[in-house]
């Protein structure tokens, strides 16, 4: 902090946390870490995360659980996270690196915002994630790929827009809805059947629901909802309003409904 | 070969020290004051965009008369130096007390060793529980460093709107009533009217009443007129 000298000045005049931290503090990147092999087995992973537009925002949502091979790591585990008020983020893959990857987006957005004092754009947020999502692609060919998806409300457009991305870096506007994560394929299924346009908030809270339970129900890496001990996806929905978190009764009552819905309709799936 | 003439180090920091309050004493002045609210920040500022107040972290403000370019480039490094500390470390560990030692040393740094001074003075503001845990360090062009009660008044005519603030100043204050008072100081020291204010509060209660860990915002437009208009 004692450089005052012009040019030192001039080049440390970054907006971006990410490339205040490459130059000033290196080491603190999650990017930065070196490891000589596959660390895959070593790490626990987090599995599915959704992500639906509806009229007037979006939800996301992911399941608690994270797994070490054929282990269950925790059944805890929060994959959903607000970047800042309009923005959430989602996050499977390695979950050590993620959680990192998802405090560091956070604080890149808040800097962002205290030095320039304005917010930066949905679609800035969205390739700013995207550049640090290739700055991992080292550590993704050794096995600890980090994939995000990314939801927010665009003030400007005035509509709820969703980014999916590739290990690469690579960003994709995804219209409608969208998933990632080892259950992904069949979360996407679910999503297909369940979801239509102009959707209200409540019932695009309960696809998201309930596309991660047709999700837990084929792949063994994601949790259902858990009645014994109380423990229900984390949803989070974006709109003019800001990020909102769905109330714990509010998604036991969903869960629920879908227990008791399927069980009327006695059926094999 | 000429001589260099010998000038005594008393008088050269006397000098610098001189050279540094004519240029803060031209600036308008700076309020910040603590109430059951939180803290208050009101400046007197033509411009709407070139801030003389600004958030640094979840609790802490920063306010400063002086020249722009040097206290901004002093808010955006305590920004860095908080967001750096909060990200490796926790959002906690993240003090006013901290970044005012760091601004401190800077300060001292760049006015013995500097060509020029910085014509700056700063406060760290950093909002706690209750007006008794909440912190004002007040750093001045030479890196000197005071842990004020209260309020602190800082610019041109301090002396004088301190004098208005400190007889309307209560622990109980309202925001309302806080900025109110620190707008009528600051008129006071004035003959134009209107006068521009840049407005900015750490709400105490930003959490339970607001949900967010943030507690700095901005108040302006017509939100500020109206506040302005409150009969009290």
């Amino acid at each position: 902090m004692n450089d005052f000298l012009a040019e030192r000045v001039a080049a440390q005049s970054t907006s971006s946390f990410t490339e205040h931290l490459a130059a000033a503090r290196p080491d603190l990147l999650p990017s930065n870490r070196v490891i000589p092999i596959d660390a895959s087995h070593l790490a626990p992973h987090g599995t599915t995360v959704v992500a639906i537009a509806f009229a007037g925002g979006v939800v996301m949502a992911g399941d608690r659980r994270a797994t070490m091979g054929s282990m269950i790591a925790s059944r805890h585990i929060e994959k959903v996270f607000p970047a800042d008020r309009y923005s959430v983020l989602g996050i499977a893959g390695t979950a050590g690196l993620a959680i990192d990857i998802v405090r560091l987006f956070q604080v890149e957005l808040e800097h962002y915002e205290k030095i320039e004092g304005t917010r930066l754009s949905l679609e800035g947020k969205a390739t700013r994630l995207g550049a640090m999502i290739r700055a991992n692609l080292g550590l993704a060919l050794q096995g600890l790929a980090v994939v995000p998806l990314f939801a927010g409300f665009d003030l400007d457009q005035g509509v709820g827009r969703l980014f999916s991305y590739d290990v690469t870096g690579g960003r994709y506007e995804e219209p409608e809805h969208h998933s990632v994560g080892s259950g992904s394929v069949f979360a996407r299924g679910a999503l297909k059947k369940l979801w239509r346009p102009g959707l209200s908030e409540a019932d695009a809270v309960r696809v998201a629901v309930e596309s991660l339970f047709d999700a837990a129900d084929d792949d063994s890496a994601t949790g259902g909802p858990d009645p014994l001990r109380q423990l229900w996806p984390v949803v989070y929905t974006v709109t003019r309003a800001g990020y909102r978190r769905a109330a714990e009764h509010e998604l036991s009552q969903i869960a629920g409904d879908i227990f008791e819905q399927r069980s009327i309709a006695g059926r094999e799936a | 070969m000429t001589q260099p003439f010998y000038v005594s180090p008393e008088q050269v920091m006397k000098d610098r020290a001189d050279f540094a309050r004519k240029g803060i004493a031209r600036g308008r002045s700076v309020v910040v004051l603590s109430c059951r609210e939180g803290i208050a920040l009101v400046a007197e500022n033509p411009s709407p965009s070139l801030h003389k107040i600004g958030e640094i972290y979840d609790k802490i403000a920063f306010a400063a008369v002086g020249k722009y370019n040097e206290f901004e480039s002093l808010r955006q490094a305590g920004v860095r130096y908080a967001d750096v500390r909060g990200y490796s470390y926790d959002r906690v560990d993240v003090t006013g007390r901290g970044l005012a030692s760091v601004y401190a040393q800077s300060l001292g740094a760049v006015f013995t060793a500097e060509q020029k001074p910085l014509e700056v003075e700063l406060t760290v503001a950093e909002v706690g529980h209750d007006v008794g845990s909440d912190h004002l360090f007040r750093l001045t062009f030479d890196g000197s460093i005071a842990d004020e009660r209260r309020f602190v008044v800082m610019g041109g005519a301090a002396e004088r709107v301190a004098e208005s603030v400190i007889s309307g100043w209560s622990s109980e204050a309202s925001f309302t009533e806080a900025i109110q008072l620190a707008a009528k100081a600051l008129r006071e020291d004035r003959t134009e009217t209107p006068l521009s204010l840049e407005v900015a509060v750490l709400d105490r209660h930003s959490e339970t009443e607001r949900g967010v860990r943030r507690a700095f915002r901005r108040i302006a437009g017509e939100e500020l007129d109206e506040l302005l208009a409150v009969p009290i």
